[in-house]
């Protein structure tokens, strides 16, 4: 039955073995009221060729990205995939291992590890990387942990423009600890440094920026480094990695910690996971990072080899004082990450990034000229940008599915307050033909 | 084998893997849509790689590394058994793979009641009434979980007073680790001589202040506490609730569910029970299954069917902990670990507990008579084993042993835990596994023994026919090299 | 090894008291128990400690362990050199791998630690 090999004559094998006559016997230690009587509620098993039709037809169900033409991101993003990523992903060894504890014959996924933890240091300027987080909503909450620990404070300020989702995950987290997340208000698509000045204070342990924020916009962060380390906090930039394709390196802004949703690079959209989070941070914070790290040693014979290493950080050795309880984490999606920007290159990801920023702008262009759509903020954007519209915005959504488009995130569950509001994300993967279909079909409302 | 490069040690200026089509909007100079200062001044320092050269790095590090795929890997407590091929297609069919998380609910129904259909299977599993399947990996799970019954404590104004969480010794480190990070002090609890929890010193630690215990039946000696029941009760007499931590799910299925126990919150690692591949470390799914009292701070949002049979995304739970992550769970992991229940089927699930305490015990009757046994008596799905007498007679320590198996082509038993083992090595062998792979396995661990007391060097300087020999841990841990650099 | 003008806490620390001034590390049998010093966690200068606090932690490549000060004081001095060259305490526990020095705050709390004699007895049995 399924995958198991056991047949009747092994298992009779092996109770003989046991001097057993029942597997039954096995179980003679679990207390009757403790034991399941019958058999579970479950729908009956099938085989390969019995279920294979049943998850065509769930699938078929579904809009899928291949189908429909996707004008969403917020947070989960339809770039391309170089097709050799799957494949890659796909080896078994790389597949089918667990976590590389027995660093000999662990050598390709530390390698890999390695590689990974590079290629995010390169990306974002900074010293050390961990080997992924869960995403980037709990890359971001770790991050503001750690600002905590680092200051031995207890405050951490993310203003509105982060994303929603992004912040009720930090705020969850940071409960959690007793620690305390302050809010504090973005009215116009950015950062307000006036606004974050009077809530800076030797109460607040770290900084969060969103960078593009959640609205595609760019923050002020050329400002933010001196102000947040003039408190004696830490900055915290969340950062879209494929926008450092041309945008600054967060080092280069003096960032303490960056953190992302790494799912832009090579990872499927996959409904919202499983997906990465980055983690890079300057040096002097490297034993207070949560999560698996790599390192390069030698072996007996003085070759060169790779292990986890700093590991009395975490859990399975300082126990409750790890600096995370975090575990299994997303290795094979940080593979794929690396096998992507191993593919792009510099020059590739330079021409996606600036694709994104094109294709944003002309969209941009084409919707706010039309009749009943305005722009919602005034300053530069990446690959996303907010419109306030006229008209309903789950109609507009509505007539947008008709034409097989899955247009701009109407903005009401996410911000009450821009109830007109809806969050368009153009990348590098549309084409003049798809937006101008969608500018054509929003004129039509 | 030779060693591989990296990446950053290849590649020529100019060369591409991937090429994006030509951009057919205008292209406006970014100095003017950003401003020059927000734009990097340097090309990034990435190489610059073909893909059959990318294809080919990756290949060879693949062939550094063991799955299981390639051969056994009896890791106690990671449940290290077959991950079905079917599996992968599934999760990556576009009606699955390309969907975005923000898709209007009427355009991912097929998504929406694969996860509900699943949440309802976990249900009965744990045989506890409601689930979310937002965590990420157990550890999420248990994080989710304690947050749980600290809103639950909170809820009945007892969150100042309940702040402990009790754990056995031999808990897994995540249980004391998660218990810290969710504000709770954890207190720790003694094994009695059966390897269960000491219920006298359970006792002693039970007060006001508990806000609960967490633990893992059959616990991490592969022991299922006959006393389990006495437990859940003295903790919920106590005013407490109970959390398992589910990584030893697998002995448990249609046989002895976590609610029927007492437990109150389960967390699935379906990376483990359910067959979805482990990726190096991840990614991995922790559902968790809740009682009903814990039912109203479920993170939200969770997949409701509506009186019409549509399904929907709850977000109006008032009393909600908030989100533990972003959008829904690692929706991929469990379309696999859908298909693989759909594929088991009750009976299949039970038979697959079944053979792996089988399969455990048998292997354990094999190795008894050449190693310490710390806790002689029926295992479930994994047992603990001592090579405390090699390190007493011949020098050689579990962990030399566990090296030796690598040249034999086995993946190490988890060796060094749990903590109140001196010298452990646990042994889990999975229900995948054939009688034949179990003696093969068997005839290795002797051989070892052998050579421990005839050769023990051979055994100390282990291994010697993998890719590297032992690798300098203090050396990595002294002079971290952590990311490669220019100049290095 | 157990230097006779030392004095020794249960946790396994020496500490060597030189006018108002203690000296304070780990034990041989500590440095044995933990393995390869991989990084010291050093405590700050003028921080004040009581007596079985935790005066830092040394780590191991896969054990972690707390200092925990043999007396009450300030702290005075700490042993930069560990930062760079944590096996120090590998090589020389009682010497070049000591890791605090402490103002002895009540000389009495010294009376309760243990004489070399007495922490043989503790570790040999």
């Amino acid at each position: 039955m399924g995958f198991t090999p056991v047949t009747d004559q092994d298992r009779q094998g092996m109770l003989d073995a046991l001097g057993l006559e029942a597997v039954e016997q096995l179980f003679q230690d679990v207390p009757p009221q403790a034991r399941f009587q019958g058999k579970l509620n479950l729908p009956e098993a099938m085989t390969e060729g019995e279920i294979w039709p049943h998850l065509l037809e769930l699938s078929s169900r579904n809009a899928n990205l291949d189908e429909y033409v996707c004008f969403r991101g917020a947070g989960a993003y339809d770039h391309l995939v170089p097709r050799a990523i799957g494949h890659i992903l796909s080896r078994s060894e790389f597949l089918t291992a667990y976590t590389p504890y027995q660093a000999e014959i662990s050598q390709g996924v530390l390698q890999a590890i390695y590689e990974y933890q590079s290629m995010i240091c390169l990306l974002t300027g900074m010293d050390v990387a961990n080997a992924s987080m869960y995403d980037g909503p709990t890359a971001l909450a770790e991050a503001a942990i750690m600002t905590c620990g680092a200051t031995r404070r207890g405050k951490v300020l993310a203003p509105t423009t982060i994303h929603p989702v992004y912040r009720q995950v930090v705020a969850t987290y940071l409960r959690s600890r007793d620690l305390e997340l302050v809010e504090i208000p973005a009215p116009d698509g950015a950062m307000c440094l006036d606004i974050l000045k009077e809530h800076l204070n030797e109460e607040v342990a770290g900084v969060l920026v969103q960078h593009p924020n959640f609205f595609g916009c760019l923050e002020p962060v050329d400002a933010l480094a001196d102000l947040v380390h003039g408190a004696g906090a830490l900055l915290v930039a969340c950062v879209d990695p494929i926008s450092l394709g041309i945008l600054k390196a967060p080092a280069d802004y003096g960032a303490d910690i960056v953190v992302g949703e790494g799912q832009a690079l090579g990872n499927q959209i996959s409904f919202g996971g499983p997906y990465l989070g980055f983690f890079a941070a300057r040096e002097n914070l490297v034993r207070r990072m949560p999560g698996r790290i790599a390192g390069a040693t030698v072996d007996s014979k003085g070759r060169r080899g790779f292990v986890l290493t700093l590991q009395a950080r975490e859990q399975h050795i300082r126990r409750e004082r790890a600096t995370s309880n975090i575990c299994s984490n997303q290795a094979l999606n940080a593979l794929a990450a690396t096998v992507y920007l191993a593919l792009v290159g510099p020059a590739g990801l330079k021409e996606i990034a600036s694709q994104c920023a094109w294709k944003a702008r002309y969209a941009w262009e084409k919707i706010t000229a039309l009749e009943g759509f305005a722009p919602m903020f005034k300053g530069p954007f990446f690959k996303e940008f907010a419109v306030s519209c006229a008209g309903d915005a789950e109609e507009i959504d509505d007539h947008l599915l008709q034409k097989k488009i899955i247009g701009g995130l109407p903005l009401k569950k996410l911000y009450p307050e821009l109830e007109a509001g809806m969050l368009f994300c153009v990348t590098e993967a549309r084409t003049k033909e798809q937006i101008d279909a969608l500018v054509s079909a929003l004129g039509e409302v | 084998m030779a060693q591989v490069p990296l990446l950053f040690e290849m590649g020529s200026p100019g060369r591409v893997g991937y090429r994006v089509p030509e951009c057919d909007v205008p292209k406006k100079p970014l100095e003017e849509l950003f401003g020059e200062d927000a734009l990097r001044k340097e090309p990034l320092p990435l190489p610059e790689l073909g893909e059959l050269e990318v294809v080919r790095h990756f290949v060879q590090l693949s062939r550094l590394n063991h799955g299981v795929d390639v051969g056994f890997y009896p890791l106690g407590s990671c449940t290290m058994k077959y991950n079905p091929k079917i599996n992968e297609d599934a999760a990556n069919l576009p009606g699955f793979a390309r969907l975005h998380p923000y898709q209007r609910e009427d355009t991912v129904q097929g998504a929406l009641q694969l996860m509900y259909e699943l949440g309802e299977y976990l249900a009965e599993i744990a045989g506890l009434p409601r689930v979310t399947l937002h965590p990420a990996a157990g550890a999420h799970g248990e994080l989710t979980g304690l947050l749980l019954i600290r809103a639950y404590h909170e809820s009945r104004g007892e969150g100042d007073t309940r702040r402990e969480i009790i754990v056995p010794d031999s808990a897994h480190g995540t249980n004391p680790a998660t218990a810290a990070m969710c504000g709770f002090i954890p207190v720790e609890v003694k094994s009695d001589e059966r390897g269960g929890v000491d219920l006298a010193a359970l006792k002693e630690v039970l007060g006001p202040q508990t806000a609960g215990l967490m633990l893992t039946n059959p616990n991490t000696l592969g022991l299922y506490d006959e006393n389990i029941l006495a437990i859940t009760r003295l903790v919920h007499e106590a005013g407490g609730l109970v959390y398992y931590d589910g990584a030893n799910m697998n002995a448990n299925m249609g046989i002895s569910r976590p609610g029927d126990m007492g437990f109150d919150v389960v967390h699935f690692n379906v990376h483990k029970t359910f067959s979805t591949p482990h990726g190096g470390g991840g990614p991995g799914a922790g559902p968790i299954a809740v009682a009903e009292c814990l039912a109203p701070f479920l993170p939200v949002p969770t997949v409701e069917k509506d009186e019409a049979g549509k399904f929907y995304l709850n977000y109006d739970l008032p009393q909600s902990i908030g989100m533990v992550k972003g959008f829904y769970g690692n929706f991929a992991v469990l379309v696999r670990g859908y298909t693989y229940i759909r594929m088991m089927g009750p009976e299949g699930l039970r038979r697959a507990s079944e053979d792996a305490v089988l399969n455990a015990n048998y292997l354990f009757a094999r190795l008894k008579d050449y190693f310490d046994v710390p806790y002689p008596r029926i295992c479930k799905h994994e047992f603990v084993l001592s090579a405390k007498s090699y390190k007493e007679k011949y020098g050689v320590r579990t962990l030399d042993m566990a090296k030796r198996l690598l040249d034999y082509g086995y993946h190490a038993p988890t060796v060094y835990f749990p903590l109140i083992v001196e010298e452990a090595l646990m042994i889990e062998p999975t229900e995948t596994e054939t009688k034949e792979t179990l003696d093969e396995f068997v005839e290795a661990m002797i051989e070892i023994c052998e050579e421990a007391k005839r050769d023990p060097e051979t055994v100390k300087t282990a291994p010697h026919t993998t890719p590297v020999g032992r690798l300098d841990e203090t050396r990595a841990a002294r002079q971290l090299d952590l990311r490669w650099r220019k100049s290095s | 090894m157990y230097p006779a003008e030392l004095k020794y806490t249960e946790e396994h620390e020496w500490v060597r008291v030189e006018g108002n001034i203690a000296r304070v590390g780990i034990t041989d049998f500590a440095q044995k128990e933990l393995g390869d010093v991989v990084f010291v966690e050093l405590p700050a200068v003028g921080d004040s400690i009581k007596a079985t606090d935790s005066l830092g932690v040394v780590e191991s490549v896969k054990a972690v362990s707390d200092i925990y000060s043999p007396i009450s004081g300030q702290i005075v001095k700490v042993n930069e050199k560990l930062e760079d060259s944590p096996e120090l305490i590998n090589q020389d526990p009682y010497g070049e791998g000591w890791i605090a020095e402490i103002e002895v705050e009540d000389p009495k709390e010294l009376e309760g630690l243990l004489s070399a004699d007495g922490y043989r007895a503790l570790v040999e049995g």
